[in-house]
């Protein structure tokens, strides 16, 4: 035993980028593993993507997909609103709003979740 | 008088889009320009050119027609084809300008690394282009007769040199401003004299007459009108992302978050466009039920004005209209020489000539072959040909792209197998349109709205021979989807893929 104090040795955890980063980009294998890892996260971000283009289509389904059935079944000829009847209303006017509404609120979401993506990914690489 | 002043205004808009895509040109410097506007184009641009190229001849005069013809249930035309780019907005436009693709083709090699794959593909560019580029140049020689009286191959020479002369000289970059101009000269167009006749049918006392017949006012009244509705909103729905001259606009966002956008301002656009042909169809039935009987419902947009005013705020109004039809015939025409030449000089001319001269050589061989079919084909009922373009489309490049971007399983195989299955199964019913084959019952409603029947199996014979095919797998896959859905700020590898070079 040596009273000499031993050499300082920094210890960081494995999993942090700041440990690998001594290695990484060193050679083609490193970056092969970072793929991998980045496979699992992409994965994710296309789930929630095509999850929310799916309730996306499936509101646009129960809505503009089921008029014309709508309008077989129910006696909606001869309701008129402004002067107007329904299913002109509705097919020639409302259905427009409704296209935007909807395209508005996708456009939000998706980049609501790629912001989350990133936020994700970075928070990795600039961990102590 | 009349011949004056509408040819006055048909010779106003050329010259101005001449004008304008010489502006183009004197930015226009590197292939890069050339091919994709260098990708620096603004999301309010890009929407103005998208909507402007879309908007063709169908929406600017087709549509009121059909409403005037047919009623309510044709209102389910301008609303597929703006729903089409909610679908767009969806499932591809981000991740597609995320792919780097510049055309269709560019997407199929880059997502199934296949060069079979990127022919057949670039195959049904040219079929699906072809479909949409003859009832353009043969609508622009109707318009310009019935506004002017001049035969009709002037109309359609008339465009095609236009169209050349810009996609010749400027490429994609004065095309984009072209576009854009054109949206805003379409929309004018049709928006003005509308309200003109809304306030001159007020005036009369809003008369109703004509309207009140119970097969025109509600819906699906004829035979098998559901199965057509329905078919219709299939094709027009998934056809849409899937035209080769809409498609191609979105590599010239600047990036995928852009490209979303865009589409939202495309939604927009078309909304408040579509509002006006149901206007005039509607005041149509009031005023020139005689188009019906003679069979000249199209050119409904164009009479009306000459019927409800006369004298010379008639006259002017007639004009404008003609202008607004002739910027329609031009825009999308534009488009489409745009990128059906892509394809050519891609796939057919690069090994030969420099890809700028190979692009213009494209686009003289794309527009003098659609010249020359529209020659050939006077007075077969090619109009019918854009609907039928939207149904290839929804069968062929709809899944290629909603399963090349969604789902990792797509092989070469089964997108090769796929598109052919569904493009020769809605190319027969083309064909048989084309040739005047009338069938009544449900072959004659299958014939006319093929989507319901070839959509499905396109979708089912790519899925399943990808998993017959499960070892052949793209070995890059994992790569790609990297590449179509990880925004751009995230530092990654995107591979190598580059479709310009």
């Amino acid at each position: 035993m040596s009273d000499e104090p031993l050499p300082r040795v920094r210890i960081t955890s494995p999993r942090t980028m700041a440990a690998r980063s001594r290695t990484r980009r060193s050679d083609a294998a490193e970056i092969d593993a970072l793929t991998r890892l980045g496979e699992i996260y992409v994965q994710s971000l296309m789930r929630a993507q095509l999850r929310l283009a799916g309730y996306v289509v499936l509101l646009l389904a129960v809505s503009l997909g089921l008029l014309p059935v709508l309008f077989r079944v129910l006696p909606v000829d001869h309701v008129h609103l402004l002067g107007v009847p329904l299913p002109w209303l509705v097919l020639g006017v409302a259905v427009y709003p409704w296209l935007l509404v909807l395209a508005w609120w996708y456009v939000r979401r998706a980049e609501h979740n790629e912001a989350d993506f990133v936020d994700l990914v970075e928070r990795r690489e600039s961990a102590p | 008088m009349n011949e004056l002043s509408a040819l006055v205004a048909v010779a106003i808009v050329t010259t101005a889009t001449l004008a304008v895509g010489a502006f183009g040109l004197r930015v226009s410097r590197t292939t890069s320009d050339f091919f994709v506007a260098s990708r620096r184009v603004g999301p309010f641009l890009n929407a103005s050119a998208i909507s402007g190229e879309y908007l063709s001849a169908a929406s600017f005069l087709g549509v009121a027609g059909l409403v005037l013809l047919r009623g309510v249930d044709m209102l389910w035309y301008p609303i597929g084809w703006t729903a089409g780019y909610l679908l767009l907005l969806v499932f591809v436009a981000a991740p597609l300008r995320r792919s780097g693709a510049y055309t269709l083709p560019d997407f199929a090699e880059f997502r199934v690394e296949s060069q079979t794959a990127r022919q057949v593909a670039s195959w049904l560019v040219c079929l699906i282009g072809a479909l949409y580029l003859v009832p353009q140049f043969q609508g622009a020689g109707l318009t310009l007769r019935a506004v002017t009286g001049a035969p009709t191959w002037v109309g359609a020479a008339l465009v095609a040199v236009v169209v050349l002369v810009n996609v010749v000289a400027g490429g994609m970059r004065s095309i984009t401003l072209v576009q854009a101009f054109q949206y805003w000269v379409k929309l004018c167009a049709l928006l003005v004299p509308a309200l003109i006749l809304w306030r001159v049918w007020h005036h009369d006392g809003s008369p109703t007459r004509n309207l009140h017949a119970a097969d025109w006012v509600e819906p699906l009244q004829g035979p098998h009108a559901t199965y057509l509705t329905y078919s219709l909103i299939l094709a027009t729905f998934l056809g849409t992302m899937g035209l080769p001259h809409v498609v191609v606009r979105f590599y010239t966002n600047h990036d995928g978050t852009s490209a979303r956008r865009t589409t939202l301002g495309v939604l927009a656009m078309l909304s408040i466009f579509y509002l006006l042909p149901t206007a005039y169809g509607a005041l149509g039935r009031i005023y020139t039920r005689d188009l019906v009987a003679s069979g000249r419902t199209d050119s409904v947009v164009l009479e009306l004005p000459g019927r409800v005013l006369g004298g010379t705020g008639g006259t002017v109004l007639t004009a404008l209209l003609g202008a607004g039809a002739f910027a329609a015939f031009l825009s999308t025409s534009s488009g489409l020489v745009v990128s059906i030449s892509g394809v050519l000089s891609q796939d057919v001319l690069s090994r030969r000539f420099g890809s700028v001269t190979g692009f213009r050589i494209g686009g003289v061989l794309a527009a003098g072959g659609a010249l020359l079919l529209a020659a050939g084909s006077q007075g077969l009922p090619v109009a019918h040909a854009v609907e039928l373009a939207f149904a290839v489309a929804a069968s062929t490049f709809c899944p290629l792209l909603l399963l090349g971007i969604w789902w990792r399983g797509l092989t070469a195989r089964g997108a090769i197998v796929g598109m052919v299955c569904g493009g020769i199964l809605s190319g027969t019913a083309v064909l048989a349109v084309m040739v005047g084959a009338h069938s009544t019952g449900w072959p004659g409603a299958l014939l006319t709205q093929p989507a319901m029947l070839t959509v499905p199996v396109a979708f089912a014979t790519m899925i399943g021979v990808s998993l017959a095919d499960r070892a052949r797998v793209p070995i890059h896959v994992g790569r790609a989807m990297v590449r179509l859905h990880l925004p751009e700020t995230v530092d990654v590898d995107r591979g190598a893929y580059e479709p310009i070079t």
